[in-house]
């Protein structure tokens, strides 16, 4: 303790990545990637399949070594540290359970490799075994179990050991859809009780928005965008982060006083946009619909398709191929030509420019 | 009407798996005789040839008698001696060692030739393949050439003062062994080789990751997975190296017998049909244990 506090500058306790660069062949997996996650921190790392994502996560957990830069966690450098020295584990997408051992043996395992003395591993096993609601299958082969069985068992094996960094590499992809909203809620409150930090790799954003403090969009390689959740699904920089967390409207126009002309009418805007010919994006469920015109930023419409989602309706409309949000059920045919209002402070302007 | 449905429902029992599975085991006949006339009837005149007494001349006298299994046990006309029972031993040292030696050599290879790209893999796998065409008799000459004080290897040994100048590497035991695992690490590597190619790489990540070392790492997630393999390459190798004599006649010489040796010496030069006999008793007994031991302790570790 009292070495602590003569350290000159303070130690980042939680993960810190510097300018991670990783080829594999010709392919440039990572590219200059920088992050930091705090302690305590549930951070999510999202995006298409070959983004980088996942080598990143490997990386960190020490199963790929990185071409350059460097990683800190519990402000020790761990950069070329193999994975069995890292107090990171990871939470396979496979499980990776070992099949010729039980469940008991499974989860007891890292701490055998750490020699822990055979009591503590017991006490250890069977609190994390309770806690996951596992303390029936011990004696179990992996086999025997089902696939939300082998996700926490899978949990269970990594968080036995307490490590600095959980690592997870799309641990629900296996579970079937009803399950795995169950389970990210779950896996949601589990890190908020054991304080622990978890960092998520997904390529479904709603698993991102459901669990995360904050994310980073991820995209050929390169973090585009970070930050909480709310924040960066309302203010996407670029029309690949529009896109890719929720359904955003992107239209194409070019820059005229006070807004932008597009092809079908001038929109007014709260700021200027920082080039001539670019990109704005509106969420579907902030058009607002009506029947009378609107004061600012009204377009006339022509309902052309309607979508059913359960809670909510999707409706197309010409011109601009927008779609609209509604949750109220109010039956509008195909069409039926209505008013839409894209409020200047629902718009936002996005970074890339017009190619 | 009816009776044509009830044809088409008979019709459409008989193509389904479970009954052409078991009308299968009429095909198993052929095979059957084959094996009653030309190993189990073999087998039991090997038997009963054990129990009787060798004639002035080698032929077979009709006396039944224990002779032949209480002079393999080692009670001769001069008092005890462990001679034959030395030699079933080292057969068995042998082909332990031979054993043991062939998967470690086998393993790397496994994973390096898994390791190659899909074209090059075939290669490579023939590689391993083509001394296993090459006759026995002729690969065992071809060592006399290897082995020879002319090679760089006999030169080499003479010069550390293992062996005097001029003299060849053999006959010895080292030659045995140089024999032996060259001609079985084929039978391992390749039902070894199918189960490294399919491993489960995420098993061994998963075991870095928990914190196991090199050793626990391979024995965790490496040996279980290629157990399998494993086995089939253990039992191609053991049982078939105790009764090899080719090798360690050739390479041997004399003084090295293994139990392949004397059976062979029994029917040949000494012609001892009944002692030759129930030496091979002796080794099919030692076999037949073995193999016990090996389904026991497999049934052990692949719990699975």
């Amino acid at each position: 303790m009292i070495q602590k506090e003569k350290l000159t500058h303070p130690i980042h306790e939680g993960l810190t990545v510097k300018h991670i660069c990783k080829q594999f062949g010709t392919v440039k997996a990572l590219d200059d990637v920088s992050l930091t996650v705090e302690p305590g921190e549930f951070f999510t790392l999202l995006g298409p399949s070959g983004c980088g994502k996942t080598t990143l996560l490997r990386i960190i957990a020490g199963l790929e070594m990185a071409d350059s830069g460097r990683i800190f966690s519990g402000g020790k450098e761990i950069t070329r540290l193999p994975a069995m020295k890292r107090q990171v584990n990871t939470v396979f997408q496979s499980y990776a359970l070992f099949p010729h051992l039980t469940i008991y043996e499974n989860v007891a395992f890292g701490l055998r490799s750490r020699k822990f003395p055979e009591d503590e591993i017991r006490k250890r096993v069977d609190r994390r075994l309770e806690m996951l609601d596992l303390g029936a299958m011990a004696q179990r082969y992996h086999h025997q179990l089902s696939g939300g069985q082998k996700q926490r068992v899978a949990l269970a094996r990594a968080l036995v050991n307490e490590p600095d960094v959980l690592l997870l590499d799309e641990p629900m992809s296996a579970l079937d859809a009803r399950l795995r909203a169950q389970v990210q809620e779950d896996l949601r409150r589990l890190q908020r009780k054991l304080g622990l930090t978890f960092i998520l790799v997904t390529h479904d954003q709603a698993e991102a928005l459901v669990c995360s403090d904050r994310l980073a969009v991820m995209r050929d390689g390169r973090v585009i965008q970070t930050g909480i959740p709310e924040v960066v699904y309302d203010n996407p920089q670029d029309s690949f982060v529009a896109k890719f967390l929720g359904a955003a409207n992107l239209i194409s126009c070019t820059k005229v006083p006070g807004g932008v002309q597009t092809d079908f009418g001038f929109l007014s805007l709260e700021s200027e946009p920082p080039w001539q010919e670019g990109m704005v994006a509106i969420r579907p469920e902030w058009i607002r619909i009506g029947e009378q015109q609107p004061e600012c930023n009204g377009i006339r419409a022509k309902v052309t398709e309607i979508v059913y989602r359960g809670s909510s309706f999707d409706l197309w409309l010409e011109p601009g191929h927008l779609r609209v949000r509604t949750s109220s059920y109010r039956r509008i045919d195909p069409g039926r030509e209505v008013w839409l209002e894209l409020a200047p402070e629902e718009l936002v302007i996005l970074k890339d420019e017009a190619n | 009407m009816k009776r044509t449905e009830s044809l088409i429902t008979w019709y459409g029992e008989l193509t389904t798996r479970r009954h052409l599975l078991k009308r299968g085991g009429l095909f198993l006949v052929p095979g059957l005789l084959w094996l009653m006339l030309f190993l189990v009837l073999p087998s039991l005149v090997l038997v009963v040839v054990s129990f009787v007494t060798r004639g002035a001349y080698g032929e077979l006298e009709w006396v039944f008698t224990i002779e032949n299994y209480k002079r393999l046990a080692g009670f001769t006309l001069f008092g005890w001696t462990a001679d034959y029972l030395l030699i079933l031993w080292r057969s068995i040292v042998v082909a332990m060692v031979t054993t043991l030696i062939s998967v470690v050599l086998s393993y790397p290879l496994c994973f390096f030739i898994a390791a190659r790209s899909e074209r090059n893999r075939y290669m490579w796998l023939t590689l391993v393949m083509i001394p296993f065409w090459t006759n026995m008799v002729i690969r065992a000459y071809a060592w006399f050439f290897i082995l020879s004080p002319e090679m760089p290897f006999a030169k080499l040994a003479a010069l550390l003062g293992c062996i005097p100048d001029g003299a060849p590497l053999y006959p010895n035991a080292f030659a045995v062994y140089l024999g032996m695992i060259s001609m079985f690490i084929p039978f391992v590597t390749l039902p070894l080789y199918a189960g490294v190619e399919r491993l489960d790489w995420s098993l061994v990540e998963a075991a870095q990751d928990l914190y196991a070392s090199r050793i626990r790492v391979f024995t965790q997630a490496i040996l279980p997975q290629t157990m399998p393999g494993l086995s089939v390459g253990i039992i191609f190798t053991f049982f078939p190296a105790m009764g090899m004599f080719v090798v360690p006649d050739l390479l041997g010489g004399a003084k090295y017998m293994l139990v392949g040796n004397l059976i062979q010496q029994q029917f040949g030069t000494s012609r001892d049909w009944p002692f030759g006999a129930a030496v091979s008793m002796g080794l099919m007994v030692l076999t037949m244990i073995g193999l016990q031991i090996y389904r026991r302790k497999g049934k052990e570790i692949q719990v699975v």
